[in-house]
């Protein structure tokens, strides 16, 4: 049986005084879109980073496509496989898109046409433009270009869609779901949830240099035991607020989680918990401010594992 | 062959130059404004009309009578505060107070007026009747390669390849690294010889513009001709744009910051543009520096150019001078290629 495209164990490493990785075990499968789903900090770029050859691990194994990073050729050799997009390269604002993709592409063997990669991108227009002119998607589309210029058989994204507009961001989930259309495998770490839960086969939720949960997005969400979350606010502060255990008394209610502005409640019936808060909070005379019911999401999952919001954890 | 890595390196970093209109000015135009200048404002006058002050009193419309209709001087009568003043501000170089014994007042360490002292001296002795025992002549040449802009063309041109190749190679490297592009190009299997050559290769290419540009408008402006061959001018050219390309590599090999690499360049630059003779010749420093001073990089280099295009030197006679640039140049890059940050 072939090799998994990436698998790593025990790989940790600290920089200075930050501990940045600190013993993580990964299997990416062939042909998975694998997502590091984490808040800034978790050591996710780290991460990337040592399974991409770039930064030397402390401890650890690590075997990308079936080799070992041992520098030399051996590198050379496996650099040719695999596609690299980093978090925060800015390419030369003063060549154009072709040059920029030509030049990229003179490093590899093997590779797509300029066309080509252009088309795969949807940047055939901009072909001529300056790279300091382009949008900020059109540049992170461009880094994307660079990447899959190699024809690589393992792509690695990291934080692709950071900071792009939402039309931006489904153009870039287009051109992943086009390379794994292709047979391509993924390895991509971001901090949106809607990014993995639409674009990730499986998701590996990092806090801390750890992996704290493993699994299907779907999978994740079941283990809230809940489908939904209630969300609710108080006019009047915490005065009249019903305590959590009587919340979590409430017909349907899983899981109580109190917050500065707001309660959260995982549910598994939302008709049935929904009335009953209703009528809690009535008998109490507390007026609502804010009444939302959402689906649980991998935010609600992370929440619950470590008591903080991913985005500002 | 097109597609070659180190082709397309090449370009991207021409690329890069030769879009930056200030790039362009600072390499191509900002020497020839200098030679424009300078060799403008040294040209070769001579010392022009060298003006004497005679103190009003008894007698002093006779002196500078004398005085007046001698080539080279002119004479003002003045009032003792103003003479002192001019004196003082270098407006006159000589004060003459007629009398028996006739005085000069001037500062002995102005050239002017230690000039203007003797031919004053001669036109007063003469008036008094002194007659000269010898027949002289005069015989007025000008030797070519002898004025201030033939002196500076070659400095300028050293100057010159120094700071494109500092600024050419450190400024990219450290830039590509501070945004992350070298990280980037690390993780593709671009070869690290590919990308440090690039650079040498567009160096090499600018160099023929530059040394072109700047020796041609001081042919066309100036006259300055190059009486040694052209291919050794081209040869030392090339020794060094290379030595300062290793240079740069290497003050360009552990910075992190544009500023960072600003500051080491500027502490690399700024005692060579002082001490090495580009201006002005380092012969003027204390004899205890001079075994530092000669071996600068462009000392070595100004004066190679010098012994070429004023001289006629052969490459052959250069041996100490081309050793020195070439081993500032080895050694840089060897030291570089040992410490470079790849990330």
């Amino acid at each position: 049986m072939l090799a998994p495209p990436v698998r790593c164990a025990g790989l940790a490493k600290r920089y200075a005084d930050v501990v940045a990785v600190a013993g993580l075990d990964l299997t990416v499968n062939a042909r998975e879109c694998f997502g590091l789903l984490g808040p800034n900090g978790a050591g996710k770029t780290t991460t990337i980073e040592i399974l991409e050859g770039l930064t030397a691990p402390d401890r650890g194994e690590v075997e990308v496509l079936g080799m070992r990073w041992t520098g030399g050729a051996n590198a050379r050799a496996l650099r040719e496989r695999l596609g690299i997009q980093l978090q925060d390269t800015q390419l030369a604002e003063k060549l154009t898109v072709e040059e920029t993709v030509r030049l990229f592409r003179s490093f590899y063997r093997a590779s797509h046409s300029v066309e080509e990669v252009l088309g795969l991108v949807g940047l055939e227009e901009k072909r001529a433009a300056w790279v300091g002119k382009l949008s900020g998607g059109q540049k992170q589309r461009l880094a994307v270009a660079c990447a899959l210029v190699s024809q690589p058989e393992l792509l690695f994204l990291d934080e692709p869609t950071t900071g792009l507009d939402p039309q931006s961001r489904r153009q870039l989930w287009d051109v992943i779901g086009r390379f794994r259309a292709a047979g391509g495998t993924v390895l991509l770490t971001t901090h949106y949830m809607e990014e993995a839960e639409r674009l990730c086969d499986r998701v590996a939720i990092m806090d801390h240099g750890k992996v704290i949960a493993l699994g299907t997005p779907r999978s994740l969400i079941a283990s809230l035991g809940a489908e939904h979350v209630v969300e609710f606010a108080l006019a009047d502060g915490a005065t009249r607020a019903p305590s959590p255990s009587e919340l979590a008394a409430l017909p349907g209610v899983r899981a109580v989680r109190p917050g500065l502005d707001r309660t959260a409640l995982t549910v598994a019936e939302v008709h049935r918990a929904v009335p009953a808060l209703l009528g809690l909070l009535e008998r109490r005379g507390a007026e609502l401010s804010l009444l939302a019911t959402h689906h649980a999401t991998l935010e609600d999952v992370f929440v619950s594992l470590t008591g903080r919001q991913l985005r500002d954890a | 062959m097109r597609d070659h890595p180190l082709v397309q390196l090449t370009l991207a970093r021409m690329r890069e130059f030769y879009r930056e209109p200030e790039a362009i000015f600072w390499v191509f135009g900002f020497p020839i404004v200098l030679a424009f200048a300078l060799g403008i404002a040294f040209r070769n006058r001579g010392p022009g009309e060298l003006r004497v002050a005679v103190l009003r009193g008894a007698g002093d419309s006779a002196v500078a009578a004398a005085l007046a209709r001698a080539p080279g001087l002119t004479a003002a009568l003045l009032d003792s505060g103003e003479a002192r003043l001019q004196l003082r501000t270098g407006r006159v170089a000589l004060l003459v107070v007629p009398g028996d014994p006739v005085v000069y007042r001037y500062d002995s360490t102005r050239t002017e007026s230690r000039l203007a002292r003797l031919e004053a001296d001669e036109v007063v002795q003469r008036a008094r009747g002194r007659a000269d025992p010898a027949r002289v002549t005069d015989q007025r040449v000008t030797e070519p390669g002898s004025r201030y802009i033939d002196f500076l063309i070659p400095g300028l041109l050293g100057m010159n390849l120094m700071g494109s190749g500092l600024w050419g190679v450190g400024f990219s490297v450290v830039q590509a690294r501070t945004k992350k592009l070298l990280k980037r190009f690390m993780a593709t299997p671009m070869r690290r010889s590919h990308y440090l050559l690039s650079f040498i290769l567009s160096r090499l290419v600018f160099l023929f513009l530059e040394v072109a540009a700047l020796v041609g408008f001081g042919w066309w402006m100036f006259h300055v001709g190059v009486r040694g061959s052209f291919g050794a001018v081209a040869f030392i050219t090339v020794l060094g744009a290379l030595s300062f390309a290793g240079l740069g590599m290497l003050v360009a090999s552990r910075a992190r910051t544009i500023e960072a690499v600003s500051g080491l360049m500027n502490l690399v630059m700024l005692p060579m543009w002082i001490l090495s003779g580009t201006f002005f010749s380092y012969a003027r420093f204390p004899d205890a520096m001079q075994p530092f001073v000669k071996a600068l990089p462009l000392t070595a280099l100004n004066d190679a150019l010098r012994a070429v295009m004023i001289d006629g030197s052969r490459l052959s006679a250069l041996g100490a001078s081309l050793g020195i640039v070439t081993a500032w140049g080895v050694v840089s890059f060897v030291v570089a290629l040992q410490i470079f940050r790849w990330r």
